[in-house]
């Protein structure tokens, strides 16, 4: 773990606790979907990824793009609807789209349209990928399937990044997904791995070779992320009993590397927090976004 | 555009021209490769001559869609092919929800040039499940556009249209316009203003006792029932055809409808919230006041439509129903 793996992992956690934060001093409007406990996917795949991939984000995305473009005074911005608003303040926490980096909040939707960037990619990039991030509880939808199936036909270089984190809202895992998510992209003959997201240098050394593969030609690659939400799913609605919440952060990144990292992670810990209470700060001393055309 | 005999040998020429001028250009859908060359055999030949362009799918409507958004936000263009506008339901999402709204949900312009043929309409005995003309659920949807294909308009015109601003559209497409000759009947004379087609007899013989308006596909209905009102009833007006139906641009249709005082909208779709609705509407806001008289519809039959011929027949718009809603407003 280096320093600037490490900062970027606290630098999501805190911007996703200040969100929280921000929700109970009833400063932010709308919904937001925090990303704590999932910060190490984002944060090892940032080297993996190349300016020109296209990346797909979802519902639960803030990681996705710190981790793209450091920039958490503009997503800040984006979510309050300030003066620097990364999309004007039209989008909010859950459409933003920067270059080749995109997201939007309904299930399943983003799996076919990153598939037609990996066919332009394909046709006129050969060595660039798309990735697209889903969860467990994609796979409910149909989109998924047609998608994986014509990305697996055409060997397209996709990317399906799944964080698998044992909840779907409110549904535990087990109640919403039968069979496994091996076996389904196994039926498509899509190229399976499975990651647990504890240590991002581990998580790299899985990923590398798979990944050259999909950039080479190889087709589709489906990674299960083992990764754990901390959180509620978007405010307060967390149906789960805080032993089992306990038992998630007893295991997650922060608490380990607390307890492991000594002086390192304390210093590091703190100048990421001051850096969010200053972006906090700046960004709600800010004036009303005003309408771009 | 004279060179080619029926609509959907245009339309297959229009697509090779935009494909060969374009290599930007995607078309895809189900069973569009050759030699099937699509349901309707629209796309015939274009996969021989564009093979990496023109790219056979499997059966999945919603999929298809957003892999032309896809190729759309990489900076290509994508023509999809429904092989029924029925199908067109399982790709709402990604025309609703991702296409139309990508165009300014992101807080700055995004062009998605993306094209969704749709072949519509009845009577063909096809039945409930691929017949219908479902054009009102697209109508008024943010950044989206509607149009509607005519053996009036050019199609490579008008896909060039659709193409080149920036707005997803659907183009809907009457099955029965495929085997329809370009010009439907000699004793009209067209003229277009923009993207509206005006059909009515010679100049020298006044045209103001009726104005229909009528989507593309309703054109030859249309002129059948116009001929009959000429010739049986000495009743001589106009029809207007616009090309595109949302939004729609209301000048042409009111400078017609200003000179008469009878106007009919038809469509071949059931009544409720319908396209049909919102253009008389907006005549009747419009000609509010004036000597004009009440705008009327002209609609499909509120019901699935069947498929036994007699059956079906009664459901949709025909060229008597035309010619009843014309005499009807002369009582």
């Amino acid at each position: 773990m280096n320093d600037d793996d490490l900062r970027l992992l606290l630098l999501i956690r805190h911007f996703e606790t200040a969100l929280l934060d921000l929700f109970a001093q009833g400063l932010l409007s709308g919904t937001t979907h925090t990303c704590l406990g999932q910060e190490p996917v984002p944060v090892a795949l940032r080297p993996l990824l190349h300016p020109d991939d296209f990346v797909f984000s979802n519902h639960r995305g803030h990681g996705h793009y710190l981790a793209r473009f450091g920039d958490p005074a503009g997503l800040l911005a984006e979510i309050m609807g300030r003066e620097g608003a990364v999309c004007g303040g039209v989008g909010g926490s859950q459409h933003l789209k920067r270059g080749r980096y995109l997201s939007t909040g309904v299930q399943g939707e983003s799996l076919p349209v990153a598939a037609g960037t990996a066919l332009h990619l394909a046709h006129h990039e050969p060595g660039r990928l798309a990735c697209v991030h889903i969860g467990d509880g994609t796979w409910g939808e149909g989109a998924v399937y047609e998608a994986l199936n014509m990305a697996a036909l055409w060997r397209l270089p996709l990317l399906v990044a799944v964080e698998h984190n044992g909840i779907a809202q409110s549904t535990p895992t087990a109640a919403q997904l039968a069979g496994t998510i091996a076996a389904r992209a196994d039926a498509f003959g899509a190229a399976y791995l499975y990651v647990p997201a504890d240590d991002v240098t581990d998580m790299r050394d899985l990923l590398d070779k798979p990944l050259t593969r999909v950039r080479d030609g190889g087709g589709p690659l489906v990674v299960e992320f083992a990764t754990r939400r901390l959180g509620p799913h978007s405010k307060g609605d967390d149906p789960r009993s805080t032993v089992e919440v306990d038992q998630l952060r007893a295991a997650d990144w922060h608490t380990r590397y607390a307890a492991t990292l000594g002086p390192r992670f304390t210093d590091l810990d703190a100048e990421q927090r001051d850096r969010i209470a200053a972006v906090v700060r700046d960004v709600t001393g800010r004036a009303p976004v005003r309408e771009r055309r | 555009m004279t060179a080619h005999r029926r609509v959907g040998d245009a339309l297959n020429a229009a697509l090779g021209t935009l494909l060969a001028e374009d290599p930007a250009l995607y078309l895809l859908g189900e069973d569009i490769a050759d030699p099937y060359g699509g349901a309707f055999g629209i796309t015939r030949g274009l996969s021989t001559r564009f093979p990496r362009q023109v790219i056979t799918t499997p059966i999945s409507e919603a999929g298809i869609v957003g892999v032309a958004n896809g190729l759309a936000l990489a900076g290509d263009k994508a023509i999809v092919e429904m092989m029924f506008a029925d199908f067109v339901a399982l790709a709402f999402d990604q025309i609703v929800n991702f296409a139309a709204k990508s165009t300014t949900m992101y807080g700055h312009p995004v062009p998605m040039p993306v094209v969704v043929r749709c072949p519509t309409g009845g009577n063909r005995g096809y039945g409930p499940t691929h017949s219908q003309s479902p054009q009102k659920h697209f109508i008024g949807v943010p950044g989206l556009d509607v149009y509607e294909l005519s053996p009036l308009h050019d199609p490579v015109a008008l896909l060039r249209e659709l193409l080149g601003s920036g707005r997803p559209s659907l183009l809907f497409e009457d099955k029965t316009l495929y085997a329809a000759p370009l010009r439907p009947d000699d004793l009209f004379r067209v003229t277009h203003h923009g993207f509206t087609a005006h059909v009515r007899v010679d100049d020298d013989i006044p045209a103001d006792d009726y104005l229909i308006v009528a989507p593309g596909g309703l054109t030859g209905r249309a002129t059948v029932a116009m001929r009959s009102l000429l010739l049986r009833y000495e009743l001589s007006g106009r029809l207007l055809v616009p090309a595109r139906l949302h939004p729609l641009d209301l000048d042409p249709l009111l400078e017609a409808a200003t000179s008469t005082s009878r106007v009919v909208v038809v469509e071949d779709g059931p009544p409720g919230a319908a396209w049909g609705t919102e253009v008389a509407y907006r005549l009747q806001r419009a000609l509010w006041g004036t000597s004009s008289g009440p705008v009327r519809l002209c609609q499909a039959a509120d019901g699935v439509i069947p498929t036994a011929a007699h059956l079906e027949r009664e459901v949709l718009v025909q060229a008597e129903t035309i010619v009843r809603a014309v005499l009807e407003a002369h009582r």
